[in-house]
Formats: structure tokens, sequence, C-alpha cells
């Protein structure tokens, strides 16, 4: 030791950090798509007409985006299974929990997206005689959607950081692999800093992508 | 063209409309026969583009009735995007699709409205782009085109929906001054062909060429329904004296 470096032993984990690495991945992948369809759902239903759909998805939104989320993953991890009466695992707690966090922050990302559509373009879709859903459908959430792709990406980017928090409840992402190879190897700085490596290279890459992408949409119209 | 027949394809009866305690229109009454061309004129906020938007119901009214080839436009019965599929509409600012090619904005209402097959709708909308000179344009997006060739697109787009009557809400006032007539020329060969049509517009030679009738508006009231030659010859209110003696002189 005595305060020396030693990164050989990171090939030896490679495989292993692979396993934490993929999961992270999965959590970050599911908890995007399933945020973003069921955010955009939450929109609707904030946007709509009907007041008390409005108010329930507003109230779940504001709770939601209002509490820590190591709070969010510890409660659902620890309540759940009281409700449910079998334990779920700490993976599947992980995914449930972010896909309905994230719908939160995506929802107002999709709200906003909906509302940058134009009136016109609203009343042109009605007037060709689409109903709600079709307008919804076919003219305004991909206008939507395509104006807010930067904004959506760069929530995603805080959600793939975001996803180490479930070392809170022992799910076994890439911290927790990075950790648990530390200790194996008694070489716990070098992993953590490996680790640390490995999110800032995806995330500087994505948001590399974010800024072409806002570039790309910036010519047009 | 002169021949007009007697059915009545449009008929506003006492039409009022507020927003809050502002009211928009008032007492709107006029009625358009089956091929009648009506322009609609009158100072910006006078209430024109909320008056046709109440005939396909974009804009909800509060008192009076709309009847659309028969139908009531403001009963909570009515089965309003059926109706809107047949009454086809223009905007000021084009409002094509962005998202889609110039073909995809002529063949998703029929495919998704009127369930046409794919073939048949791309069939239609290449017979109608050719007919506003834009064929080569139709796998282009809309922000590739100019603005008089994205209004003629929409009228192609509204025309593949066999509508029953066409309303245009300022058609050519977005439009800069050289692309005008482009549109106006498609607008005069709808006429003729015996369209039904109701267009806010301030272009007075459209009116004289093809109009039967000439609504004015003031302040939410149609102050003047006459004949063409009655408007443009002897308008009866001051109001439009005025209007037509502003926008003729130049």
């Amino acid at each position: 030791m005595h305060g020396d470096f030693d990164f050989s032993v990171l090939v030896d984990s490679l495989p292993f950090l692979w396993t934490g690495l993929q999961f992270t991945l999965k959590l970050t992948a599911v908890a995007m798509l399933g945020g973003i369809a069921l955010g955009t759902l939450l929109a609707l239903a904030r946007l709509s007409p009907i007041a008390p759909l409005a108010r329930a998805a507003s109230w779940y939104v504001n709770i939601m985006r209002s509490i820590p989320l190591v709070m969010v993953i510890l409660w659902f991890f620890l309540v759940i299974p009281l409700i449910t009466g079998k334990p779920m695992g700490a993976e599947n707690s992980a995914l449930v929990t972010f896909t309905l966090f994230e719908a939160a922050f995506y929802c107002e990302i999709m709200r906003a997206g909906i509302q940058s559509v134009s009136r016109g373009q609203v009343a042109a879709g009605y007037a060709m005689g689409f109903t709600y859903g079709q307008n919804m459908r076919l003219v305004i959430l991909p206008q939507a959607f395509r104006n807010m792709l930067p904004v959506l990406l760069t929530q995603t980017i805080v959600l793939f950081q975001d996803t180490s928090l479930v070392y809170a409840i022992g799910a076994k992402d890439l911290l927790k692999a990075a950790e648990v190879a530390g200790k194996n190897y008694n070489r716990p700085v070098e992993m953590v800093i490996f680790a640390a490596l490995i999110y800032f290279v995806m995330c500087y890459s994505l948001s590399f992508v974010v800024k072409r992408l806002q570039q790309r949409f910036a010519f047009k119209r | 063209m002169n021949q007009v027949p007697n059915s009545a394809m449009i008929e506003m009866r006492n039409v009022s409309k507020w927003y809050g305690q502002f009211q928009v229109l008032t007492d709107c009454s006029t009625r358009v026969s089956k091929g009648e061309v009506i322009v609609v004129c009158g100072p910006s906020g006078s209430g024109k583009s909320t008056l046709i938007k109440c005939v396909n119901g974009l804009e909800v009214f509060q008192q009076g009735e709309v009847i659309v080839d028969g139908t009531s436009v403001g009963d909570p019965k009515t089965d309003l995007p059926r109706l809107r599929a047949h009454v086809g509409m223009v905007f000021q600012h084009f409002e094509l699709f962005p998202h889609m090619t110039i073909t995809d904005n002529l063949t998703i209402g029929q495919i998704k409205v009127l369930r046409r097959s794919k073939e048949e709708a791309q069939e239609k909308a290449a017979r109608l782009l050719d007919r506003v000179g834009l064929k080569q344009q139709a796998h282009k997006h809309p922000g590739q085109l100019s603005g008089g060739q994205q209004q003629r697109v929409a009228i192609a787009r509204a025309l593949c929906m066999d509508p029953i009557c066409m309303l245009f809400d300022e058609p050519t006032s977005a439009l800069d001054p050289e692309m005008i007539n482009e549109v106006l020329d498609v607008m005069v060969e709808l006429a003729k062909e015996g369209m039904t049509m109701m267009c806010v517009s301030h272009e007075m030679g459209f009116a004289r060429k093809v109009a039967h009738r000439v609504i004015f508006m003031d302040q939410g009231r149609i102050i003047e329904d006459a004949t063409r030659d009655e408007f443009f010859g002897t308008p009866r209110s001051e109001r439009a004296q005025l209007f037509l003696s502003k926008i003729l002189s130049h």
C-alpha cells in the first residue's frame, strides 16, 4: 500500500465491473423509456381540461420532485414488500422506483414540449378532422418530442449518474461492483477512481451528442 | 358563375361570442349558398377570423347557431372531427406539419380520417400537387419551400379531403408581395370551379374578380353584407366606405 497506486488489478476485475455496468445501463434504459412513456401520459393529464385528472398528475409530479431520490429508493425498497407481502429484490425495486421517479421529471419536459407546439398547428390538426388522440399522436407529440430532444437527453445524463444511488439498497450496479472489487483486491481507491472514469467518459460523450443535436436543430426552420 | 343555387351550405344565426367579459362577436348572421364565394373584410380585431373559425368549430361560441350542410356545429352531440374533415381550412401561416414531407402532409388526413388506402391517397395527393404546380416538391419538407409554395400546398392538402366548402383565414397576408398572386390564382380557379368559399381577406382585387358577396365587419358585428357590385359601388355604411377608401386609395 503506502499510498502508491496499483492499477494492474483493474484488468482482472473488468468482467466483474462489466456485470455492474450492465445493470447501470439497464436501469438507465428502462427508467428513460418507461419514464418518458409515463411522463408523457402525466403531461397529457396535467394539461387535461378534466380538473381532477390534472390535479392528481400535478400532485404526483410535485411530490416526486420534492423528495430526495435516495429516500424514494429506500422507501420503495422497504415499504412495497410490506404491502405486497413478498420481497421484491433490490434490482427490481430500483427499476420500478427510477421509472416512477424519472417520470415526474420527464413529465415536466414533455409538458413544456407540448406547449411549445403552436396553437396554429393544433388548429390545423383539428381542422383536418383529427380527434384529440390523433392530433396528439400525429401532430403535437412528434413536434414536442423533437423540440425537447436535447433536454430529454440531458435529463437522461442526470439519470445515468443518479443510478449510482441504488448503492443505498445494495443493488449491484457499477459503483457497487467497484466497491466489492475494491474490497476483494484490497484496492478500493483505484476501483472507485476507475468507476468515476467510466461515469465521466459515458456522460461526457453523451453530452457531446446533445451539443451536436442542439446545433443541428438550431438550423431548422 | 353568377348563377347561385339556393341551398344553404353555411348558415349563421345570431352568433355571439365572448372572451371572458369581452364580446368578440355580436349577433352575426349570414348565409352562404352552395357554390357561393364570400369575402369577409374589415379592420384588424373586428372578429373576421373568429367568425370563420366558428364555422368548423375551431372557436366555440356561446350564443346562436351555425349550420353547415345541415349539421349544427354548436350541438354537443355533433361529431366535430367528422364535420371538419369535410370543411377545408387554409390558415394565414400555412400550418403545414413541419415534421412530415409534402406528400405525407397531403395523405395523412386521407389515410387516418377518411380511411383511404395509402395508394389511393398518394395518387390523389400527386394529382392535387400537380394542380397547384408543385409536383417536383413532393418529397421535400415544408421548411424547404417558399411561403407561396407552402400556402399552395396547404390548399392542396385541404382539397385532398374532398371538402364541401373551404374556409380561408387571411391566406395571403403572411406572404411576400411577389408570392401573393400565385396563391390568389389557385383560389380564383377554385372559385370558378364552383367551390363554396368563405375567405377572410383584404385582397379587394380578388373580391372584385370572384366574390359573389362581401361581408364587412367592425367591432364584432357584421356591418354590411352586400353583393359585390353593391359593396364596391355604393357601400351603405359610412364605416365600410371609410375602410374601402383607406385600402383602395393606393
